[in-house]
């Protein structure tokens, strides 16, 4: 092949890289090894790993969900998992499929009126939702309800310090409800999410109204959809959420799946890319990327966002989950989420020295003020195999001496009661 | 091509989940769904052939050829899909207590290790999650480098006219202004034009290496050193890392931040457009900066460190793409130096070899030697043939097409990668196939300009979907049940 293209040496190849950059090249120093040696070594880390052997109360974002068996099997498909991004539809219309079926899917558990097909998680989804509406209003002023995941709140600072928007802080009432008495005048956007980071359900009904032309953006828990109203009937201008609970690993935090809904509208201003129904050359129906004219390959510094690979393979399991789940399943597992939790949190709040730190509804989490230290608590819970946490996080929304409780489907009755009889015995 | 919705309803008795084993609880009425959910309940057997036949009609890389320029769509090794499908890496809460995640803690620090000796800079963070985020976060820290020295007025990114399509948005998304920079006739940066460019206003330089034509920056030193006298940065886009692995680091080359593309160079799969990582690696004055969590070692175990009071804060939930990275680190580990000097050896080989057996068939603007890829030019085709049809022609043929109309500085560009794991049968057959829809075009147009013709579809009209999109399925009034 050398002969071919007129070289004597393989080196020849790099012979346009200057030789002061070749010659400070240090190797990484290390040897190569077989499959066999690699799949070794990464067997003893993930046995490393005492997490996975224990029965996770986890929660903030991501949440220990069963994912159908089904799932595995359509995402080990090669032809959608080593394709990319459907740059050429006419041999890519699986690919252009899923994300149409997932836009319907998300717009419809919404209720809004269009979707993306993926963003990267549930906390970058909404920092671009959040400069969306900053664009739409032309106005740099957001207010953010204090209740938010710390996680995303990270996020967004850190996107709207670069983007030169100010961030007005909305607090939240005894209840841990957003407090609109709170609302700063006149802002772009109030973004909420709901339930929130004490997994309270906010009560949004209304709130739209009380808020003239400033936008109303949710960042929602999909699964909690199939129980409560979704954001979209109750006026949400953007709806954002994180959609690990639809079938994907907790896979310490990556790759997720940020959902986008908004309505059509604002579809101009949406980022991301879309799938769009069209017709071939003979009027047969295909997919096809839409609406292209939004993203940063066409429109370049005026692009809506620089997002380009985002979550396709976590959309189609999100797809494949909610097309075996159904709408009678996506109601079971929400009710399970739900009434696992309220079991859960009843029997502790029956401890002496435990309550609920805020009376309101939730859906499958919840914060329990705790007598004593939270860490201590949750080491002795760790030791003896379950693992709870969000001390921290709530310390620092002001909720001090609290754990945070996620209870999925994946918890059982005998493992809830085993919980509380540990708390109990301890005092 | 039906969708999902038009199946029919028939999920049978028993389902995914269990009955309930505790009390049911009332939820609060006024907070009940009352939209609809028109989601259909279908067995399984339904859903398994709905998304077995969906995936026949896509082409991926174990399909077949995907020769797409600056995707990098080379073929990863399976070990790496099972690695982390392995419950005790999919099975973890990112807050779990660190003692209950060594492991996981372990991949990240020895990859952030790995990445930063292969970039030869200072540090390392794996928190950007694709090369338009690791793009993004970039221009975050030099935001925060000129804020913390005082040079606010530094706002704008210089961009060779052959840089990577998602440049620009990253540096306006971070609030910079782009100002073009021409490249001259061999396709390197303009060095008359650079210098008229610079000046105080300048935070930096966004470079692709090798560039988006596939030429590698000759005076790439030069540049480097003419954007640091004037007080600006470089950063380099790493997604053409693929040509000089194991050869050649851009922290030698006067890069001050570089970003990987795990899914392209480094083993995972692009999943029909992600999820990938971008990691970013940095030089000394930027290292402050970093996203935070930093993971950190503690004699033999691993933490995570939030205490970085000049950090940019956050770009994501948590750590990045974790099952990414795992890829990543188990695709480096097997391969060791050796192999990964092999892959920038034979993409740069394959590369020049096709480019030296397809510049008489078809124009190359660029005739010199490339390094992973090449762009031809389908701006002189008879009889009003395109480089559209070519590329649709190709799907008649088996093989992806390339990335086509990219970079903008050809004309009717066709951006060929073909990657190190391509042997000389693809390659010679993919010659074969190039150089018959050449003759094609001569001979009998009709074959490209109605091409494909052996595809799912026959051509899609791209127009309707761009000015009427229908973006979601009609439901049916009522749910399904």
């Amino acid at each position: 092949m050398l002969e071919a293209i007129g070289l004597s040496s393989l080196d020849d190849l790099f012979r346009d890289i200057p030789e002061a950059v070749r010659s400070r090249f240090e190797p990484l120093g290390i040897p190569g090894r077989s499959e066999q040696e690699v799949a070794g070594e990464f067997a003893a880390l993930a046995s490393a790993n005492a997490a996975s052997t224990k029965a996770s109360l986890l929660g903030g974002g991501v949440y220990d969900h069963y994912s159908p068996s089904i799932i595995g099997h359509m995402l080990s498909r090669t032809e959608f998992y080593t394709a990319y991004t459907p740059y050429q539809p006419e041999i890519s219309q699986g690919t252009l499929s899923v994300m149409f079926e997932f836009q319907t899917l998300i717009a419809e558990l919404t209720g809004m009126e269009i979707a993306n097909a993926s963003m990267y998680d549930g906390a970058t989804s909404l920092a671009e939702a959040m400069l969306m509406a900053s664009r739409i209003r032309r106005n740099t002023k957001i207010a953010v309800s204090k209740s938010l995941l710390p996680a995303y709140r990270r996020v967004l600072d850190t996107y709207a310090w670069a983007a030169d928007l100010e961030l007005c802080e909305v607090p939240f009432d005894t209840a841990g409800r957003l407090d609109l008495s709170g609302m700063p005048e006149d802002p772009a956007v109030l973004i909420v999410q709901s339930p929130n980071a004490f997994g309270v359900i906010e009560s949004l009904a209304g709130v739209k109204d009380q808020l003239g032309d400033t936008l109303l953006i949710v960042s929602t828990y999909p699964m909690s959809l199939g129980l409560i109203e979704p954001p979209g009937a109750l006026g949400a201008d953007i709806v954002t959420g994180e959609g690990q609970s639809l079938g994907l690993p907790m896979g310490f935090g990556g790759p997720l799946l940020g959902l986008f809904a908004t309505k059509k509208a604002y579809l101009r201003q949406m980022p991301g890319r879309v799938a769009g129904r069209t017709v071939d050359s003979e009027g047969a129906t295909g997919y096809a990327m839409a609406a292209q004219t939004r993203e940063q390959h066409i429109r370049r510094e005026r692009a809506t966002s620089n997002i380009c690979t985002n979550s396709a393979l976590c959309a189609l399991a999100a797809t494949v989950y909610l097309a075996t789940v159904g709408a009678d399943g996506l109601r079971h597992v929400a009710r399970l989420n739900h009434d696992k939790a309220h079991y859960l949190a009843e029997k502790l709040c029956e401890l002496d020295g435990y309550d609920l730190a805020f009376d309101a509804p939730f859906f499958n989490e919840f914060v329990v003020r705790v007598p004593g230290d939270p860490e201590g608590l949750r080491q002795m819970l760790d030791q003896a195999g379950f693992l709870v946490g969000g001390s921290e996080d709530l310390a620092s929304l002001g909720v001090p001496n609290a754990l945070r409780f996620a209870v999925t489907e994946s918890r059982t009755r005998e493992e809830l009661d085993r919980v509380v009889r540990l708390l109990g015995g301890v005092r | 091509m039906k969708t999902i919705f038009e199946r029919v309803c028939s999920q049978p008795a028993g389902g995914v989940f269990p009955v309930s084993d505790v009390p049911t609880y009332e939820t609060e009425v006024s907070l009940a769904r009352t939209a609809s959910l028109r989601i259909p309940n279908l067995s399984e057997p339904t859903v398994a052939r709905h998304y077995t036949y969906l995936s026949k009609l896509n082409h991926g890389v174990d399909d077949g050829f995907y020769p797409l320029g600056s995707c990098t769509m080379k073929y990863n090794p399976k070990l790496n899909e099972d690695v982390v499908r392995l419950p005790g890496l999919t099975a973890i809460h990112p807050e779990t207590p660190r003692e209950d995640a060594q492991g996981a803690l372990e991949i990240l620090y020895e990859l952030s290790g790995l990445l930063k000796g292969i970039a030869g800079m200072e540090a390392v963070s794996l928190q950007p999650v694709a090369g338009a985020h690791g793009e993004l976060t970039g221009m975050f820290l030099l935001k925060r480098y000129f804020e913390l020295r005082g040079e606010t007025s530094r706002r704008r990114i210089l961009l060779p006219d052959s840089a990577h399509g998602t440049n620009p948005a990253s540096a306006a998304v971070a609030g910079f202004s782009v100002t073009e920079v021409a490249s001259d006739e061999t396709g390197m940066v303009d060095l008359d034009a650079l210098d008229a460019a610079l000046d105080d206003t300048v935070a930096g330089i966004m470079l692709t290496v090798p560039n988006t034509l596939g030429i590698f920056e000759e005076r790439i030193l030069e540049v480097t050193e003419k954007v640091h006298a004037a007080g600006g940065l470089c950063y380099f886009d790493g997604a053409n890392l693929n040509s000089f692995l194991g050869r050649a680091r851009p922290g030698d080359m006067g890069a001050d931040i570089f970003h990987f593309n795990l899914h392209k160079t480094l083993s995972t799969p692009h999943g029909g457009g992600g999820p990938g990582a971008g990691p970013i690696a940095v030089s000394a004055p930027l290292v402050d900066y970093l996203p935070v969590p930093w993971i950190v070692r503690d004699g033999k175990s691993f933490r995570l460190d939030w205490d970085r009071p000049e950090s940019i804060g956050s770009v994501h939930s948590f750590y990045g793409n974790f099952l990414v990275a795992a890829r990543a680190y188990a695709y480096i580990l097997q391969l060791g130096d050796e192999g990964l000097r092999a892959v920038s050896e034979n993409a740069v080989l394959n590369a020049n070899y096709l480019q030296e057996h397809l510049k008489t068939a078809f124009e190359l603007p660029y005739d010199r030697l490339c390094k992973h890829e090449f762009v031809l030019s389908g701006a002189k085709l008879p009889n009003g043939v395109t480089t559209l049809d070519v590329a649709k022609r190709l799907i008649d043929y088996g093989v992806h097409p390339p990335t086509i109309y990219f970079p903008l500085i050809v004309k009717d560009a066709l951006m060929i990668e073909p990657t190190e794991t391509e042997g000389l049968e693809t390659l010679d057959r993919f010659v074969d196939v190039m150089r018959t829809i050449a003759e094609e075009a001569a001979s009998d147009p009709s074959l490209l300009l109605e091409a494909p013709h052996n595809a799912p579809v026959r051509r899609l009209d791209q127009t309707r979907a761009a000015r009427q999109p229908e973006l979601t399925y009609p439901l049916d009034a009522e749910d399904c049940s």
